[in-house]
């Protein structure tokens, strides 16, 4: 914790908001700017790439002799070799980050926004409605998200809105849960008790008065939601219930070509597997960062 | 990942912000006497919450698998079928019934353990699954039973030299790996020990049917590994956040003054009392390698309940899917129940605010 001492030194005393005292503990630890460092590559390869990609992601390649087979090691051609149907490993990388980021993002807002309305609802109002939200969330939790997920896929088919649709609705009770531990507090403080006094409508309170008393909480559980749900998402494409052939995506790329792994051309699985791999860590990175400074600057307050 | 889930506050995995450290207390007789019958009352409520948290999931499921978007008969015999061949099908089905009659067929089933037969194999779904229940539950203790004791011990030693190089490094390694997804894990173990790199260990599961995987020691290697890199690094930081805070409580410093070494410190006063809070997040962790196993099955082709759940998904073997989607809430509510317990067992001060 040593770094978190030391970030916290490091933040200009003054009269800042605290959400600003926070990003700067955060920013001044290394695992942040690594994290960053990680994730800002591996976006610009997601959205930019397809823009640098040598050929079409589905196109299969031809020299003059004729078309290329399925995995040909690394070549002039197709810088990586090619995939199981002679397509460029490197251009359906370049491809194939979009669907994995979009997706995953997607699902997490779903379920952080549902989440942190039924966390707040049920930390103010208490009583059986407080048990009530509570008890359906922990049904939910009795599965992990990827059984959950595929049990959806079963009945209604490989849907790209469904695959969002279950990990959002996964990632629900585990927001709500933190979001209710963290507010259960706030709503017992005064300014809470003042707002009512004064006839304040319920929806404000929440979202006005408590909301922005346990920011820090959340983004924290939202960060490591999203890094979960990352992981949820490939793996679902990686059985092969996600984007549907040919379209090009790092989960099912890793699928596809499995057995180039015995024909000894392993790029088609090692380049997606280093970019999930690496963007899971970043999003964990950059998680944990903010995790320790606002930690330490809990501590901080406490002990003044 | 799915050692995901984890519903602990994400301040538990940060530092020392465990749950309340047990302290050890001298139970007076009138104390001990009300334990006694406070035990089993909280055993009987924590089992009927248990049984309720279940029959809403298994309402969960069936409704989830009611979102047909098309009629499973037709789905069966395909677009061809001739009218007469679709209705006996759907009378044969309990298709016909309402809603509520064929949940309650269902459940009667699984209560009296007939879960209906597969349409992909027209065989009990019982008989499919017997053996692999058995071999999935063997690759999870297996897992379970390096990941859990290494976990602790590393936790241990890290939190003993807390913010040394070693803890800096394991601290990072745990943050980067439980990230990971495991069929990332898999695969990477894959090209590394089975194919591009070395070719040390089979990449595949090539198990007869039955035979129990215990007799192929090799195969078992890298599916048992992509389990225990998945939920190792939860146990350690769980672990270590719990020592970091007991380290510091002052009957260690007690222990400390008596001049007991540090290690006897550490493992004989220090570690059982640390220990206690860790069992919630790793029953979740067990209960989410049944997640896990989904993923790592499929990869490793083993012949487990996971490879079987995603080939039903697949050819949409709703009554298999349905069976196993229970499986596996039920071993998540019993994994949930048995860690309570042992957390009330171990822990002095819980045990004793029991009434």
């Amino acid at each position: 914790m040593t770094d978190t001492a030391l970030a916290i030194d490091a933040v200009p005393a003054g009269r800042s908001r605290p959400w600003v005292i926070v990003l700067a503990a955060t920013w001044h630890q290394t695992r942040t700017k690594i994290g960053l460092a990680i994730l800002l590559l591996l976006l610009a390869v997601a959205v930019f790439g397809p823009f640098f990609a040598p050929h079409a992601p589905d196109a299969g390649l031809t020299r003059p002799g004729g078309f290329l087979g399925g995995f040909e090691p690394p070549s002039d051609v197709a810088a990586l070799g090619t995939d199981n149907l002679g397509r460029d490993v490197l251009s359906r990388f370049l491809w194939g980050g979009r669907s994995v980021l979009a997706l995953s993002v997607l699902a997490t807002l779903l379920g952080a926004v549902l989440g942190i309305a039924v966390g707040l609802l049920a930390a103010y109002s208490r009583g059986a409605m407080d048990d009530g939200l509570m008890r359906t969330q922990d049904v939910v939790l009795a599965f992990p998200q990827l059984v959950f997920a595929l049990v959806l896929v079963a009945t209604v088919g490989p849907q790209l809105w469904l695959l969002v649709f279950a990990v959002g609705i996964t990632t629900m009770p585990r927001v709500a849960r933190v979001t209710r531990a963290a507010a259960v507090e706030v709503v017992e403080r005064d300014f809470v008790r003042a707002a009512e006094g004064i006839g304040v409508p319920r929806r404000q309170i929440l979202f006005a008065e408590v909301l922005p008393n346990i920011t820090s909480t959340l983004v924290v559980e939202v960060t490591l939601r999203l890094t979960f749900n990352i992981a949820v998402i490939a793996s679902l494409s990686f059985l092969g219930f996600g984007l549907q052939p040919p379209a090009a995506d790092w989960g099912l790329m890793i699928n596809e070509n499995r057995q180039g792994l015995l024909a000894g051309q392993p790029w088609g699985v090692v380049m997606p597997v280093v970019a999930i791999s690496l963007l899971t860590i970043g999003t964990s990175l950059i998680g944990d960062g903010f995790a320790r400074a606002a930690i330490g600057i809990e501590r901080g307050r406490a002990r003044e | 990942m799915s050692s995901e889930g984890l519903g602990q506050a994400p301040g538990l995995l940060v530092e020392g912000l465990g749950p309340g450290l047990p302290v050890p207390t001298v139970e007076p007789r009138a104390r001990r006497a009300r334990l006694l019958r406070g035990i089993p009352r909280f055993v009987i409520r924590r089992i009927l919450l248990g049984l309720v948290t279940l029959f809403i999931a298994s309402l969960v499921i069936f409704a989830a698998t009611q979102a047909l978007p098309s009629d499973p008969a037709r789905a069966i015999l395909g677009r061809s079928a001739t009218p007469e061949s679709v209705a006996e099908l759907r009378e044969q089905l309990g298709l016909n019934k309402s809603v509520v009659e064929q949940y309650m067929d269902w459940l009667g089933g699984v209560l009296t353990g007939d879960l209906g037969n597969s349409l992909a194999a027209g065989v009990p779904v019982t008989e499919i699954l017997g053996q692999r229940v058995v071999n999935s539950l063997f690759l999870m203790l297996l897992a379970a039973s390096i990941s859990v004791p290494l976990g602790i011990f590393i936790g241990a030693v890290t939190a003993r030299r807390r913010d040394g190089p070693l803890d800096h490094t394991v601290s990072t390694v745990t943050l980067a790996t439980a990230a990971l997804p495991e069929f990332v894990v898999a695969i990477a173990l894959v090209v590394v020990f089975s194919t591009t790199v070395w070719h040390v260990f089979p990449g595949v599961t090539l198990i007869d049917p039955g035979v129990g995987p215990w007799n192929y020691p090799k195969e078992l290697v890298l599916p048992t590994l992509t389990l225990v890199i998945a939920v190792t690094p939860y146990v350690t930081r769980i672990m270590r956040a719990s020592m970091v805070e007991i380290l510091e409580s002052d009957y260690v410093e007690m222990a400390r003054l008596k001049g007991l070494s540090e290690r006897l410190v550490l493992w004989r006063h220090a570690v059982p009392n640390g220990i206690a809070p860790t069992f919630q997040v790793i029953a979740i962790n067990l209960a989410y390698l049944a997640g896990g196993i989904v993923v790592v099955e499929a990869v490793f082709n083993y012949p487990g309940i996971g490879a079987a759940f995603v080939d039903a998904v697949r050819s949409r073997d709703m009554a298999v899917v349905q069976a196993l989607a229970l499986l596996i809430a039920a071993l998540y509510v019993v994994l949930n129940l048995l860690a309570d317990l042992a957390t009330i067992l171990v822990s002095p001060r819980l045990r004793t605010s029991l009434k």
